[in-house]
């Protein structure tokens, strides 16, 4: 397997990267972590003209939580920046996917925000932003605009970035309260895609549950947005109850199809269960907490 | 003088550290694809997209223009030299390029030879090949539907997709068995088409000297000889000119074993270049056009009494082999060793029939870590013991006791007609029996599951026929199958040992030294092994069907007793006595009743070269040929207990336990790797790793995403254990145990699950046992057969 | 010039792209003209000749071409060559010194944790990258850190005892140091 000719280019400045981009026209494609664009490059299914490797910019590797409790995750911080991170205490529903991604050594030098743009249906990271209402910096000749993560993938393997605008950070924003959440995902073994995941992140004020965000891996042509099916748990307490009603309502989302990971049925009932899991460990870690 | 300690020298039973590790861990191992030869050039090949096309044209006239391209080659190159299709080892032939039809997609249509691969490939990309499609077949069952395409259009006198028809035993005599009996089992099992999937990929550089004449092949090869014999009948080259190297390998499995088109295209472009050519190819082509294992529908059936003894059985098979009986496999036996089916157990009569098929799907079907298609027929019997247990209502172990061949049955004629000849079938149950806790599962499965929990507990027990031949019964297109050690003891005493058999990770270069070591007294650690390079090894038939110990550690151990009886000559002489009175402990002879006076083994290999005795040819090496009387039949009992997620159909190894009686051990430590090995690619058979495709012939698992299997996270650990029979024919007593663990394991795990979730009324689940398949069989109690689909909506 | 003759190279083909690039190599600066699309383990096997950094597949699903950049594991299938400019690169070749091998090597002998030997210097790596991090692993951790890396041949068991015998060499080897 090897790649076809292209050109490359490894500016220092988001300034560079962006001007590149500009003059070729949507030939050129940004390189980050490149652990989904150079197996695509070695299959030939990808055959840009241009590679632009943003690795050498500096100051992109960083995440960090701001005094708000904004989280900030730039461009080129690593899957397992994530996965070993000290901060991400209020983030569970990204501290537990964070060991879910792929393999321990793609985690080394795949990013978290090239995992956004690759906008894989089965990539766990979009799943998460979805779920926490993240946002997408994206940066153009025209300066930054900010994406809600929910409408930054169009379609499998399809972003919102225009051809000369590159995705700078991630943002997080803070809880409203307690943030509680979790990652669940079913694969057969490490590194597979997923069969079905689900994140899982509530703002919980007391016991009330004041925001709730969910999305789907794996069950849909592209990321499935769940939130409006979750919301069902705001302004309740997490009982027996609102977790099966949260749970229906959140497998009713997903769109899956039959395909040799299972059939359609079987993975809308995982991603139920896994939601019943989810929030069942949510509420008896805050019962034991309590 | 202190006798020689055996276990200081590195001799039998030593779990001596190997001698290979030393280049590996340094990076140092040499294999096919790190050797650079000058001027080398590389060969990249372009496969079919489809599954059955008829070839309407091949414009190769843009690749030859791609600046760096030294040669362009067709079907039609290759037949202007009559190399287009190259004999099976199965008698069939298979097409190197194709001229007429691509039958099954992955097959090889053109070839590119270049500068460097990166060339080669942008190449490819500028061939253009005009196809005409074809209906499709991609199971046997298709295969046999009289409107079928017919897909070996190019043969004659084929005139259905049927390969072949055979059966064995006694028809009538088990059609009288199940009329006696009170209770028939029957179970249809489909046992899924996986791929061998070594981590290194086949590969192979010809370098043809045209001043010589002589042709030299590093190649990927498990058996380098045959390889020999095979290129001088297809390129017409005398075999004393080509000369086979196979170095070291990572890993074959039973899929280094055929020979493949692209070992023939990087010859024929040597010869054409003048240059040496390098064929490495990359996964996705290794699992999409070489040899995979199984791919075997079941009709199985037993005749039951109320008590629980076997009366007879009933076996038809129907099996597909892609599209070309490429099979590696003794030529007698149309699918290979099937009817060592159920050797363990005392059953007085059986029948089995098999058919083969050819579909359009990769051809194949080796020995997929196996002896010849052992690991469908070990599996399909405990599948078949497992669901006749239930059946009778009786104990899986119980069940187990009552039919297996007790100790003092042996030598028992089975009712296939092999001669199975020692073991202690019922002392390896009950170890494993302990060991698992089977006492009280019972009781923990009924309390589990009142708390909603799942468990079960599977049992696998087998013997099975390793280390072919026989050269009576066994051959491989016509050559005999017997193995070679040649063995030269330097006159310093130390020694170099050369065998016909191909180590792939098993570790000959430690072990063969061991047992000269046991035979001889010389530490192993004085003895360099050598393999692969056929113009320096004894010609032998490789290693495959966990034949090597069986048979060419046989081979060394009767070249050691030579080089003994000559040494004892040689030792006579010194010592000044007849050779009758000449005593042998270990690496040292001496005088009867004066133990004192003796002399070293390397006193003796002095002598040889320095002071031989009137009448004696100087020098110590010897070379033997060995033709083992029978079979090695060793013994595996394994336990497997699970717990399945009843909402997920996730299921978890709680604990394995493994019994094997391999016979005399040479190196425990390695025999355990060997199994620990098997038992991984057990649970990936039984878990995820298998090959399907769609209606269109389109192979899904043709890369790592797809081809699963499974990493250090997922695979269980596993608890061994130890019985030892020794091989009573064997020099050294040992039986073969390579495969051991991948043939008797896939049930242990498969038996488990359903022992967790037969409670619903499943009968069977086919392998993988994906958790989505799993969980349909809890939810709807129906049976999961046969591949997994690959897309319904 | 590191020879008396150097090969005046013809000039690359007319829009073929190369590249000028500083790797360190265990230990080492290799200079060395590449096209952008070399990938580094072809850099390191075919240009550099360290051929202990096998090639296992396409895909980046099996992690035989394992190296470490900047200290941590890679799958040097899935970087470019280019990628590695100006960066420190250890590959198996670089884990012994001349008279000792490094502990990681040991234990895979010592605890039979390599059969074919081709995963081996991945795996060892990796192995390494671990044990930096955390010298004092449970069975799982090790589990866990290896999952990357995929062996045919021993069914992982060995190789967890290898790495936790090295780890634990290596802690005894620096609370004598």
């Amino acid at each position: 397997m090897y790649p076809s000719r292209f050109s490359y280019d490894a500016p220092t400045s988001v300034e560079e990267v962006i001007a590149i981009l500009d003059q070729n026209g949507g030939e050129a494609k940004v390189l980050a972590g490149g652990q989904s664009l150079i197996p695509m490059l070695k299959l030939r299914f990808a055959s840009p003209a241009r590679v632009v490797d943003i690795n050498g910019i500096p100051g992109l590797e960083y995440h960090r939580v701001d005094p708000d409790g904004t989280l900030r995750i730039g461009a080129l911080c690593r899957h397992e920046d994530l996965e070993f991170s000290k901060i991400l205490g209020n983030f569970p529903t990204l501290s537990q996917a964070s060991s879910l991604v792929a393999d321990p050594i793609v985690r080394t030098r795949g990013t978290f925000v090239g995992s956004l743009c690759h906008a894989d249906p089965q990539g766990d990271w979009s799943a998460t932003m979805i779920a926490l209402g993240g946002k997408i910096i994206a940066q153009g000749p025209n300066g930054r605009r900010e994406i809600k993560a929910r409408d930054f993938v169009l379609g499998p393997f399809v972003n919102a970035l225009a051809f000369n605008e590159v995705a700078v950070e991630a943002i997080v924003p803070p809880a409203k309260g307690k943030a509680l959440g979790g990652y669940l995902k079913l694969e057969r073994r490490v590194g597979d895609f997923a069969t079905a995941s689900v994140a899982v992140a509530l703002d919980v004020d007391g016991d009330i549950v004041t925001r709730a965000g969910c999305a789907l891996a794996g069950v849909g042509g592209r990321t499935i947005d769940a939130n409006d099916a979750i919301s069902v748990l705001v302004g309740k307490s997490l009982n027996s109850e609102s977790i099966k009603e949260a749970a229906e309502a959140v497998a009713a989302a997903a769109e899956p199809r039959t395909d040799h990971r299972g059939s359609s049925s079987y993975k809308r009932h995982i991603v139920e269960t896994f939601v019943t899991r989810i929030l069942s460990n949510i509420a008896n870690s805050e019962q034991k907490a309590a | 003088m202190a006798p020689l300690d055996e276990l200081k020298i590195g001799g039998m039973g030593a779990s001596r550290r190997r001698v290979e590790d030393n280049r590996f861990i340094r990076g140092k191992g040499r294999y096919v694809d790190d050797i650079v030869l000058p001027g080398m050039l590389h060969v990249e090949i372009l496969r079919s997209p489809v599954a059955h096309a008829r070839i309407k044209s091949i414009d190769t006239s843009a690749a030859w223009e791609v600046p760096g391209v030294r040669l362009v080659m067709t079907g039609e190159t290759m037949a202007a030299r009559n190399l287009a299709w190259m004999p099976t080892l199965s008698y069939d032939t298979q097409a190197v390029l194709a001229t007429d039809k691509v039958r099954f997609q992955g097959q090889e249509v053109a070839a590119v030879v270049a500068d460097n691969p990166y060339i080669a490939r942008d190449a490819l990309d500028k061939i253009v090949v005009e196809y005409e499609q074809l209906p499709v077949i991609v199971n046997p069952i298709q295969a046999q539907s009289p409107d079928a395409p017919l897909i070996r259009d190019d043969k004659e006198n084929q005139t259905s997709n049927k390969i072949f028809d055979w059966e064995i035993g006694d028809k009538e005599a088990t059609d009288r068995a199940f009329a006696q009996a009170d209770v028939v089992s029957k179970i249809d099992l489909h046992y899924p088409r996986s791929h061998p999937s070594p981590l290194e990929t086949c590969g192979s550089i010809a370098d043809y000297d045209r001043s010589s004449g002589k042709l030299t092949v590093y190649m990927t090869s498990q058996a380098p000889h045959i390889v020999r014999a095979a290129v001088a009948m297809v390129a017409e080259l005398p075999e004393h000119m080509i000369r086979i190297i196979s170095p070291d390998l990572g890993g074959g499995f039973g899929n280094k074993v055929p020979i493949y088109p692209g070992y023939v295209i990087s010859i024929l472009a040597s010869i054409l270049t003048e240059r040496p050519v390098k064929w490495v190819e990359d996964k996705s082509s290794n699992l999409i056009s070489t040899g995979f294992g199984r791919d075997v529908y079941l009709e199985g059936e037993l005749a039951l009494r109320k008590d629980g003894k076997i009366l007879g059985m009933r076996m038809h098979t129907i099996s597909d082999h892609g599209a070309f009986f490429a099979d590696a496999q003794p030529t007698k036996f149309k699918i290979g060793l099937m009817h060592s089916t159920f050797a363990c157990y005392d059953i007085p009569t059986g029948h089995l029939v098999s058919e083969g098929y050819y579909t359009n799907k990769a051809p194949g079907g080796v020995a997929y870590r196996c002896s010849f298609r052992v690991t469908e027929a070990m599996f399909f019997q405990e599948r078949m013991m497992h669901a006749a247990a239930n059946d009778l209502g009786m104990d899986q172990a119980e069940f187990r006791r009552v039919n297996l061949v007790r100790d003092d049955m042996f030598p028992y004629r089975t009712a296939f007609g092999f001669l199975t000849d020692s073991g202690q079938y019922e002392k390896c149950l009950d170890v494993g029996l302990e060991a698992i806790g089977y006492s009280t599962f019972k009781q923990e499965q009924e309390e589990a599951r009142k708390r909603g929990k799942l468990l079960g507990i599977g049992i696998s027990t087998m013997t099975e026929p390793l280390g072919a031949g026989n050269s009576r019964e066994y051959d491989i297109i016509g050559i005999k199958m017997f193995d070679s050690a040649e063995l030269r003891v330097h006159m310093t005493g130390k020694a170099i040992l050369r065998t016909g058999a191909k180590t792939q990770g098993q570790g000959h270069e430690t072990t063969w030294a061991q047992i000269v070591a046991h035979e001889l007294g010389i530490p192993a650690d004085d003895i360099v092994v050598e393999e692969g390079d056929t113009d320096t090894a004894p010609f032998g038939m490789g290693t495959y069907a966990s034949r090597s110990t069986p048979v060419a550690g046989a081979a060394v151990a009767m070249a050691s007793r030579k080089i003994r009886a000559k040494a004892r000559k040689i030792a006579a002489h010194l010592l000044e006595v007849s050779e009758e009175d000449i005593e042998w402990e270990l690496g040292r002879f001496y005088v009867r009743g004066n133990q004192e006076r003796g002399v070293t083994i390397q006193d003796c290999a002095l002598a040889a070269y320095s002071n031989v005795p009137d009448g004696l040819e100087p020098g110590l090496e010897n070379t033997s040929y060995y033709d083992p009387p029978n079979l090695t039949w060793p013994f595996a009992a394994y336990f497997c207990k699970v717990e399945v997620d009843a909402q997920t159909g996730v299921w978890d190894v709680l604990n394995f336990v493994a019994v094997d009686d391999c016979g005399v051990r040479i190196n425990p430590m390695i025999v355990e790797g060997q199994v620990m090995g098997g038992l991984t690619e057990a649970y990936a058979m039984a878990n995820m790793q298998y090959m399907t495709f769609d209606e269109e012939g389109n192979c899904i698992g043709a890369n790592y995403m797809d081809y699963l299997i499974p990493t250090s996270w997922e695979t269980p650990g596993f608890e061994l254990h130890e019985v030892v029979t020794p091989c009573p024919h064997h020099p050294i007593g040992a039986k073969g145990v390579g495969e051991c663990a991948t043939v008797a394991g896939p049930a242990a795990f498969v038996n488990a699950v359903m022992s967790a979730i037969e409670h619903t009324g499943v009968r069977n689940v086919d392998m993988p046992l994906m958790p989505n398949r799993v969980y349909q069989a809890l939810q709807t109690g129906q049976d999961v057969s046969g591949m997994p689909p690959v897309l319904s909506d | 010039m590191t020879s008396l003759y150097d090969e005046v190279q013809a000039a690359p083909a007319a829009g073929v792209e190369v590249r000028r690039i500083t790797v360190n190599v265990n230990g080492t600066d290799r200079t060395v003209d590449v096209e952008p699309r070399l990938l580094l383990a072809h850099l390191l096997r075919q240009a550099l000749q360290l051929t202990g950094t096998h090639s296992g597949c396409d895909t980046s699903g099996c992690g035989a071409c394992t190296v470490l950049m900047d200290g941590r594991p890679v799958k040097s299938c899935t970087v470019l060559a280019v990628q590695a400019n100006g960066r420190e690169v250890e590959t198996v070749e670089g884990l012994a010194t001349a008279s000792e091998l490094h502990p990681i090597q040991e234990g895979f002998k010592e605890e039979h944790g390599l059969q074919c030997g081709f995963c081996t210097p991945g795996m060892m790596l990796s192995a390494k990258a671990l044990l930096e991090r955390n010298p004092d692993p449970t069975e799982d951790e090790v589990r866990w850190a290896l999952s990357g890396n995929l062996c045919r041949c021993t069914g992982y068991q060995n190789i967890v005892k290898s790495v936790l015998w090295a780890a634990k060499k290596m802690r005894e080897q620096n609370q004598e140091a």
